[in-house]
C-alpha cells in the first residue's frame, strides 16, 4: 500500500531551535509538506519543551512544559497526532506521555501546575507524538516518494545519522521494536529507507546512534569536538560525503565542531552535513533556497550541483 | 570492611624505604613497596538518601551492579575514570570521601542515555548522574559546573518567556562563564555561517534578539514554575540543610613557617 490516510494533517511543533540555529530545517519541513500535500497546523502559543537542560533544574518541570504542549494540540485545537521535527522536542513528548502514564507524582505535579497556570490539564492517551521521519514515512511512504522523485539523489553517498533522543531511552517508545516494520531503537533505519527511496545511496554507517555530546556542545566543548570527529571521521571511512541528520542538536554541534576539530585540533573534514528534509526536498524536485540549504554552515552547494541537485 | 577496588593503590597510598630493616630482613627499595592499611570510618549513612532526594536520584536504590551503565555509557570510552556504577556503588555504600576525589568528573555526563536505556533495573543512571552533580555542588565540594551555568541561563529563559532565544542563551553562558566570544573556532563559525545568507535572514536573527520569542500569556505559567521550584527548594533544605557556597582552597603558603 503506497497511500494512506494517515498523519495527512498533524499538529506541528516546531520548537525553539527550528525559530533560531535550526531555520534550516523548519523551512525545508515545511516547504516538503507542501510539496507532498501533508497539512501541518503549527501549536498555537507552543512554549519551549526544556531541551536537555531543564530536566536538570527538576524533570517534573519539564513534564509539565511539554504537556502543556500537547494539551493545546489535543483540547484545544483538537488534534491526536503532533509532529516534532527536533529530536530533543519529539524526546521530551514520548518522555511526558510515558512520565504521566507511569508515574503518579509526575501526574500530580502536572495537575497541580496546569491550574494553576490556567489551562486544561494534559492525560496520557490524548494524543500521539511522531518525529518527522514518522510522519513521511506512514502518510507518504517508500513507494509515494519514488513516485513522486524528480530529481533522483542516486550517486549521493549518504551516512545517517539518528542521535540519542530518537531513540533513547528505549521505554519512552513503545512501538518501535516491534519488529518489521517498525522503527528499531538499536539499529534505526526509517531515514535510510526514504532516502533510499529518493535514490541515495546509503553507507554502511556504524555510528547512526552514537552521541554527539549536544549537551554539553559549548560547556565541555572539548568532549563535544572528540565525540563529533569520532562520527564524521567514521562517515567519511564509510564513504559518506553527506551526513543527513533529523535533530537540530546533532546537526549544528557536527557543523560547529567540524569547525571546531579544524581550528583547535587541525583534522579537517570534508562531509557534509544536511538535514534528511532538505535532502528529500531536492528530490522531489525543489531548489536548494526552497530547502534553505544556504542556511547550512556546512557548504554543500558544490556537492549539489556536482550530482545534478541544483 | 569492604573490599576497594581503586584506593589499594593510589600513589598517596604506598610507601618506599630507602633503608628498612624488618625482624633482621632489609626491606628497603622498590621491591619492597608497602600499602598503608586503610581504616575507613567516614561513611554517611545517609548518602544514598540525599541523593535520592534530589530531583532524579530517586531510583538509585535499585541499582544491583551489572556495570551496563559504564558499560555502555559514550564518556567512559573516552575516559575510562568516568564511571557510573562505580558512583553508584559508593553513594550506596556511603563512601562520601571517595566519591568526593571525582568532583570534577561526574558533571560531564552528556545525557545520550546510553546508560538509561541498558539499565535493567530501571535506575535512571542519567538522572542519578545529574543528581550527584548537583549534590556535589549543593555541599560546596565544588563550584557550579559550566554544565549547571548552562541549564541555569537555559532554564532562567525558559521559566521567564516560555521560549529560548539561541544568541542569548549563547551570550549568557559565555559571559557567565568568563569565556570570550572572540575564539578562533567560533570566529570561523559565524564567517561560514553567515556567508551566502539572504539580508532577510541576517534581519531575521537581529530582530529576534531585539524582539525576543516568547510565549503570549505566559505569565501564569510562570509564576506556576517558580512557585513549584520554590517548594521543592525548601523541601530540600529540610532535607539536605541549607547550600553551602564552594569556597575555592586556600593557594599553599609560598614558605614553610619553621617549627
Amino acid at each position: 500500500m503506497s497511500e494512506t490516510k494517515k498523519y495527512k494533517k498533524v499538529a506541528y511543533y516546531p520548537g525553539c531551535a527550528l525559530e533560531g540555529t535550526a531555520h534550516a530545517y523548519n523551512r525545508s519541513t515545511k516547504a516538503l509538506g507542501k510539496e507532498l500535500g501533508l497539512e501541518l497546523d503549527e501549536v498555537d502559543n507552543w512554549n519551549c519543551c526544556g531541551a536537555m537542560e531543564v530536566k536538570n533544574i527538576d524533570p517534573k518541570i519539564q513534564t509539565y512544559l511539554s504537556s502543556r504542549v500537547m494539551s493545546i494540540a489535543a483540547n484545544d485545537m483538537g488534534h491526536d497526532v503532533v509532529m516534532a521535527p527536533c529530536n530533543g522536542c519529539y524526546h521530551n513528548l514520548k518522555k511526558a506521555e510515558y512520565d504521566l502514564s507511569h508515574d503518579e507524582k509526575s501526574k500530580q505535579v502536572v495537575e497541580k501546575l496546569s491550574a494553576k497556570a490556567g489551562h486544561e490539564t494534559y492525560k496520557a492517551g490524548q494524543i500521539e507524538t511522531i518525529h518527522a521521519l514518522d510522519w513521511i514515512k506512514d502518510a507518504i511512504g517508500e513507494e509515494g516518494l519514488k513516485e513522486r522523485v524528480k530529481k533522483s539523489l542516486s550517486g549521493m553517498k549518504i551516512a545517517n545519522y539518528y542521535g540519542c533522543m530518537y531513540t533513547r531511552p528505549r521505554h519512552i517508545f513503545p512501538e518501535k521494536d516491534q519488529g518489521p516494520g517498525s522503527e528499531s531503537t538499536t539499529q534505526p533505519h526509517f531515514m535510510d529507507d526514504l532516502l533510499e527511496a529518493a535514490g541515495a545511496e546509503n553507507v554502511d554507517f556504524p555510528l547512526k546512534t552514537a552521541c554527539c555530546g549536544g549537551a554539553h556542545t559549548l560547556s565541555d566543548s572539548d568532549t563535544s569536538t572528540k565525540l563529533v570527529l569520532n562520527i564524521i571521521e567514521a562517515a567519511e571511512a564509510s564513504g559518506a560525503e553527506v551526513i543527513a541528520t533529523e535533530c537540530p542538536t546533532c546537526h549544528s554541534g557536527l557543523e560547529m565542531h567540524q569547525i571546531r576539530a579544524e581550528k583547535v585540533l587541525g583534522r579537517k573534514t570534508n562531509v557534509k552535513i544536511v538535514y534528511f528534509t532538505q535532502l528529500l526536498g531536492l528530490a522531489m524536485g525543489l531548489s536548494p533556497r526552497k530547502v534553505g540549504i544556504q542556511e547550512n554552515i556546512s557548504d554543500s552547494i558544490g556537492l549539489l550541483k556536482e550530482k545534478g541537485l541544483t | 570492611m569492604p573490599i576497594h577496588e581503586k584506593n589499594l593503590i593510589r600513589p598517596e597510598n604506598i610507601s618506599t624505604h630507602d633503608n628498612l630493616v624488618m625482624d633482621g630482613v632489609d626491606v628497603s627499595g622498590d621491591w619492597s613497596t608497602f600499602i598503608k592499611t586503610r581504616v575507613v570510618a567516614d561513611y554517611n549513612e545517609e548518602l544514598q538518601d540525599e541523593i535520592a532526594a534530589l530531583p532524579g536520584g530517586e531510583y538509585i536504590h535499585r541499582c544491583w551492579q551489572c556495570g551496563s551503565c559504564t558499560n555502555s555509557c559514550t564518556i567512559n570510552a573516552i575516559n575510562p575514570d568516568f564511571n557510573p556504577r562505580y558512583w553508584i556503588y559508593l553513594i550506596r555504600m556511603g563512601f562520601e570521601s571517595e566519591l568526593v576525589r571525582d568532583k570534577d568528573l561526574i558533571w560531564q555526563c552528556v545525557s545520550c542515555n546510553k546508560c538509561t536505556s541498558a539499565c535493567p533495573r530501571d535506575v535512571v543512571p542519567e538522572a542519578v548522574m545529574k543528581a550527584t552533580a548537583h549534590w556535589l555542588e549543593r555541599k560546596g565540594y565544588t563550584k557550579k559546573s559550566s554544565s549547571t551555568v548552562f541549564d541555569e541561563v537555559f532554564s532562567e529563559q525558559v521559566i521567564e518567556r516560555g521560549k529560548i532565544e539561541d544568541g542569548e542563551v549563547v551570550m549568557s553562558f559565555f559571559n557567565r562563564t568568563g569565556q570570550k566570544l572572540t575564539q578562533p573556532w567560533l570566529i570561523e563559525m559565524v564567517k561560514r555561517m553567515i556567508k551566502g545568507l539572504p539580508v532577510q535572514m541576517l534581519t531575521m536573527m537581529g530582530l529576534a534578539t531585539v524582539f525576543k520569542p516568547k510565549t503570549r500569556n505566559w505569565g501564569p505559567a510562570r509564576d506556576a514554575i517558580n512557585d513549584y521550584i520554590e517548594e521543592q527548594e525548601a523541601l530540600l533544605d529540610e532535607k539536605l540543610g541549607p547550600s553551602v557556597p564552594y569556597k575555592a582552597p586556600e593557594p599553599a603558603p609560598t614558605q614553610i613557617p619553621a617549627e
